[in-house]
């Protein structure tokens, strides 16, 4: 079946931002080498934390199992090169919440002996959807757009909805990150394999390939791999560069014209997201049996000698990824992991390069200016926001403090993409607040929930005590009736009896 | 190596406030020479009247409200303020008037409301009818403009200063002789005088399509208009839903009764139709928010501006409509809010 043509659907707002890629983009992958010590957090992913599988001392292979999830939402840890588990320890890591997280941590033999693993799965095509599905869940993928959602979970929830359409997002909107591009111009035929692979597992029969105007190689190489491939099941779509079309739900409405319902899933509206690192990422553990240990990251910002693209093992700290490019320009203020829209700062070059890194960002001061001013509701915010929201009357009702409002307006809709910020004239970090606004709303949920079961708590013990009286007088008031009915001489058999009992006892 | 933490996003905006006001205030320029050009100095005498108060009225709120009063005056808003309140204002204006207004505007509109971004009222429109209510005859006392043919007693500069810092006038002119009707007054007064529209229009202050020398100093403001359009500093939203509120009805009447209703582009081009739909009605703060609420809002700026010109006591309404539909800001922002990606259209969850 030939994939049917959509009109690109519109996306309200958005910025077209400068890029600011051709540094990192004129030089073809490099590898970064084994580093003495690679540091393996034991979260990666959305999710529980994966329990260690292994003891302080151990010596481990590459591509040995390290930690694996013990519930539900998780995805397994790999070792990245060989060597010894000298500790199993906090150490810094950038996450959204708290600076650091328990890592294993492998001094490394540089001998990246291998581990030998199953036979492959070359010709996924005869395997059986329920194998490959299973088989991703142990690859220890997760989504490599930066979300890094477990991808084996993601497929088991989308197998519960109807699903049309694999949307492969090769939409790296935000500027300075180029490891897709760089990915799409090096790998295309994995990357398409991986997603044929995702068709077969899932029963997918359209699958689209998007990618920005912007890359013209990513294209050209795509297109070419997809002319060998000749499976006119998969059709590649460009879109225009503006931010943030990369985004999964913004993606989804930009090429099937359909809105994600608020709260909801792409899979609600019958398409499937996956980023083209992550589907090469799938054939290289199907096809190649090589779990996710490495990852293809941008290094760039003014603050970096030589911007370029790395393919760096998992667990790789920052400082040896930069030292390996030629290390800090003269000046390097901050540190940031991600792009520079929606990156976390970080205050030590120690974190490790994990798999949600798809950027490591080293930018100036001198890059923000500017006092905060009074909002003078403009509303440019407003015409820039992907979701339609006014930020400026969020912005209103967060420094009120006003939840009911904060929800009618739509707080929890935000995507803390950062358009707002980028045109406000009165410069008030906007983003900043939401984000707090939104962790306290989830308190105050929190704690509303927690009242709201003391409550039925309380009422039930009330309504069992009540329960137990009533029951209690009815039963007096029968036995009380019984008796009478029974007549005086059937009550002094009982007072005679009860007399006779308690001499008994 | 060790780094200073930020919150996302590392850039921020190149635009900012001070700019926009600056840039506003540019906008300005070309108009007020042609109305120094067309009704003399006194303009400027006006404008460094009001400037002076605004500043200083600015300035002491913010040090009464112990807040560093170099932070508000750097947004140059209060500079706006004064330049449209001069913009409104006859240019033969005793000084304690305008710096009532002024004085009024900063303080009583905007920072007794919260200073910068919380005030309601649109503060130069709020500052124009109070000193338009407690000084009435002061604000009818326009001159004629300075086209060759008019037979006028033109003041001298130092006359003018004279009048802007005493109220008096050389001792051999009277009120009456300065004074000159402006081209709505002049067209309201005829109208109820029973006379029709072509009659009024043969007085010779009558222009091509208002009042000459004012719809010069609207074609001066409508180019300083367009360029804030073009700068994205304005959006199109109020200044065409202005236009529209105000030409709809106009035209409608027009076409049906041409003798004693005046033509739209009389309309546009007298009192302070373009001031109003570039500059007054535009102010973010005292706004609609979203587009189609900007819309809602031009329009019955617009609308009310028709009204009082037509039906009203008042030649010009547009301090009064602008403050109305100011009133009318936060319900207009409640039933216009836009649809959230990803709700229903009703605004609900899904």
């Amino acid at each position: 079946m030939s994939a049917p043509t959509f009109d690109l659907g519109k996306l309200h707002g958005g910025l077209r931002l400068p890029g600011h890629k051709s540094a990192s983009t004129a030089e073809p992958i490099r590898d970064v080498p084994i580093p003495s010590q690679l540091v393996l957090p034991i979260t990666q992913h959305v999710g529980d934390p994966a329990q260690p599988v292994v003891g302080i001392g151990e010596r481990v292979l590459k591509g040995q199992l390290l930690a694996e999830p013990d519930r539900t939402l998780g995805a397994p840890v790999h070792a990245s090169s060989s060597g010894k588990i000298i500790a199993i320890e906090p150490w810094p890591v950038a996450r959204r919440l708290g600076d650091t997280a328990p890592c294993i941590i492998i001094e490394c033999d540089g001998e990246d002996r291998a581990i030998e693993h199953l036979e492959t799965t070359q010709n996924f095509m005869a395997a059986q959807p329920a194998d490959l599905l299973s088989q991703i869940l142990k690859g220890g993928i997760v989504g490599l757009g930066g979300a890094v959602f477990p991808t084996a979970q993601k497929l088991m929830q989308a197998q519960t909805c109807e699903i049309e359409y694999l949307i492969l997002n090769g939409v790296e909107c935000e500027p300075y990150i180029s490891c897709d591009d760089m990915l799409m111009r090096e790998r295309a035929a994995q990357i398409l394999s991986g997603a044929q692979i995702l068709m077969h597992a899932m029963q997918i029969d359209v699958c689209y390939v998007v990618v920005e105007s912007d890359k013209p190689e990513a294209v050209r190489s795509l297109e070419t791999a997809l002319s060998e491939l000749d499976d006119d099941r998969l059709v590649l779509k460009q879109v225009p560069t503006i931010y943030p079309s990369g985004g999964e739900d913004q993606l989804v409405q930009l090429v099937t014209n359909r809105e994600v319902p608020s709260g909801g899933l792409p899979t609600d509206v019958g398409c499937l997201v996956q980023n083209v690192g992550t589907t090469a990422a799938i054939h290289d553990w199907i096809v190649n049996l090589e779990p996710l240990i490495s990852r293809v990251t941008t290094v760039a910002g003014d603050g970096i000698a030589n911007p370029m693209n790395v393919r760096a093992r998992i667990g790789t700290t920052v400082q040896d990824v930069v030292e390996f490019t030629g290390g800090y320009a003269e000046r390097a203020d901050h540190l940031i992991i991600g792009g520079p829209m929606t990156g976390k700062s970080v205050t030590t070059d120690r974190v490790p390069l994990v798999k949600a890194t798809n950027s490591i960002l080293v930018v100036l001061k001198t890059s923000f200016q500017g006092r905060e001013l009074p909002c003078i509701r403009c509303g440019d915010c407003a015409s820039v926001c992907p979701i339609q929201l006014l930020p400026q009357q969020l912005f209103w009702h967060s420094c009120a403090d006003n939840e009911v409002k904060l929800r009618e307006f739509g707080l929890t809709d935000c995507i803390e993409c950062g358009c707002c910020d980028l045109v406000c004239p009165s410069h008030i970090p906007l983003t900043a607040n939401f984000k707090i606004a939104k962790g306290r709303i989830q308190e105050l949920a929190d704690e509303k929930a927690r009242a709201e079961r003391a409550r039925r708590r309380f009422e039930a013990r009330n309504e069992r005590l009540q329960r137990e009286k009533q029951d209690r007088d009815t039963e007096l008031a029968r036995q009380k009736e019984s008796a009478k009915q029974a007549g005086p001489a059937a009550i002094a058999e009982i007072l005679k009896r009860k007399k006779r009992q308690s001499e008994d006892d | 190596m060790e780094f200073a933490r930020r919150e996302s996003p590392y850039w921020s905006a190149r635009v900012a406030v001070p700019s926009l006001m600056l840039q506003v205030l540019a906008a300005l320029v070309p108009a007020a020479i042609a109305h120094v050009w067309f009704f003399g100095p006194g303009f400027i005498f006006n404008l460094l009247v009001a400037s002076i108060f605004a500043v200083g009225g600015e300035w002491s709120m913010m040090y009464v409200r112990k807040r560093p009063p170099e932070v508000a005056l750097s947004d140059y808003t209060a500079l706006v303020t004064a330049a449209l309140l001069a913009f409104a204002l006859p240019s033969l204006t005793p000084w304690w008037v305008t710096a009532t207004g002024a004085l009024f505007a900063i303080v009583v509109a905007k920072h007794l409301y919260g200073g910068t971004g919380f005030n309601i009222f649109n503060p130069a429109m709020a500052g124009y009818v109070v000193i338009l209510v407690a000084f009435p005859m002061h604000l009818n006392l326009w001159i004629a403009p300075r086209i060759g043919d008019i037979d006028y007693q033109y003041l001298s500069v130092l006359q003018t200063l004279t009048f802007t810092l005493t109220g008096s006038l050389p001792d051999t002119l009277g009120f009456d002789a300065v004074s000159r009707a402006t081209p709505l007054d002049v067209m309201k007064s005829g109208l109820t005088g029973m006379r029709t529209v072509t009659e009024i229009r043969a007085n010779p202050i009558m222009g091509d399509f208002g009042g000459r020398g004012w719809e010069w100093i609207g074609n001066f403001l409508a180019i300083g208009g367009f360029w804030l359009l073009i700068k994205k500093i304005i959006r199109w939203h109020i200044p065409v839903s202005v236009g529209v509120g105000l030409l709809l009805p106009a035209t409608i009447m027009y076409l049906v009764d041409p003798g004693s209703h005046p033509s739209p582009g009389f309309h546009l081009f007298s009192g302070a139709t373009i001031l109003c739909a570039f500059f007054i009605a535009t102010d973010p703060v005292s706004a609609a928010t979203s587009p189609k609420g900007r819309l809602i809002f031009g329009f019955g700026i617009g609308l009310i501006i028709y009204c009082i010109r037509t039906w009203g006591s008042y030649a010009d309404g547009v301090a009064f409509a602008v403050l109305m539909m100011n009133m009318a800001v936060p319900a207009i922002d409640y039933l216009t809010k836009p649809h959230i990606v990803g709700h229903d259209k009703t605004g609900g969850a899904p």
